[in-house]
């Protein structure tokens, strides 16, 4: 499983900065502290990704292998 | 059984065992866009219906996550369009039942950052998602999202922007440290 989280900011322009990640001169604000929302936005997103999944999703598998029957 | 059918069922676990392992970042990324989790999980599971029935179409060894997000993505979009979850509305109304849904205080309790990225529009909004949350590169969101890298770069910027002015209309002016002193 993959959790690849988000870039801290800064990170826009890969292929400039490629690998020099953190140096000073871009567009990085003073101390380069994230701004709280970004932090929230992620916060948001891994909120979902570990809840467990609903039961409505205890069919899916079922329905998959239906899926693959109906096209062969 | 042949030595072609056994691979053949051997791909379709690999590929059952990788989507199954997706599904929480759909979710995440379905409730982003459409901001309501029934809606999201019936997106959710009908895109793995899709991604499953098209799994010849996936080039095992690449990212499982990007491939389903795009399948997500042009499902949401042609139901917004199609207009399944909403009586009687066109496509530009997409937009504006969003941010009616979140200006609206109930029936959904969402937070503050909730309520600010259902006001982006669609684009920001996915694009946001995707790199500010999914964690994908530009290039990777452009993909997904079917446009130029530029485009992306340029959404998630406003967007960005946006975002900093609902949640924090103050930002521009702290730079103060030394308030205590």
């Amino acid at each position: 499983m993959e959790f690849v989280l988000s870039q801290p900011q800064g990170m826009d322009d890969r292929k400039r900065n490629q690998g020099r990640s953190g140096t000073a001169g871009d567009r990085a604000e003073p101390g380069r502290a994230e701004p709280g929302w970004a932090d929230g936005l992620r916060q948001l997103y891994n909120s979902v990704v570990h809840e467990p999944l609903p039961d409505s999703f205890d069919d899916l598998l079922k329905k998959l292998d239906r899926a693959k029957n109906e096209r062969d | 059984m042949s030595v072609t059918e056994g691979s053949v069922a051997h791909d379709d676990e690999v590929f059952k065992r990788d989507l199954l392992t997706v599904l929480p970042h759909l979710r995440a990324f379905a409730r982003g866009l459409c901001g309501r989790p029934d809606f999201a999980d019936d997106l959710v599971q009908e895109t793995a219906i899709k991604a499953w029935t098209a799994r010849e179409r996936f080039t095992p060894g690449t990212n499982m996550r990007a491939w389903t997000f795009a399948i997500l993505r042009n499902h949401f979009l042609s139901e917004l369009r199609r207009n399944r979850h909403q009586a009687d509305y066109d496509p530009d109304s997409a937009e504006r039942l969003l941010v009616m849904e979140a200006d609206q205080e109930a029936p959904l309790h969402l937070s503050d950052m909730e309520v600010a990225l259902m006001k982006l529009s669609p684009e920001r909004r996915e694009a946001l998602l995707l790199v500010g949350a999914g964690g994908f590169t530009y290039e990777e969101a452009a993909k997904i999202s079917d446009c130029a890298v530029g485009t992306m770069k340029s959404r998630v910027a406003r967007a960005r922007d946006q975002l900093a002015r609902l949640l924090d209309p103050e930002r521009d002016t702290i730079t103060v440290e030394h308030e205590k002193a």
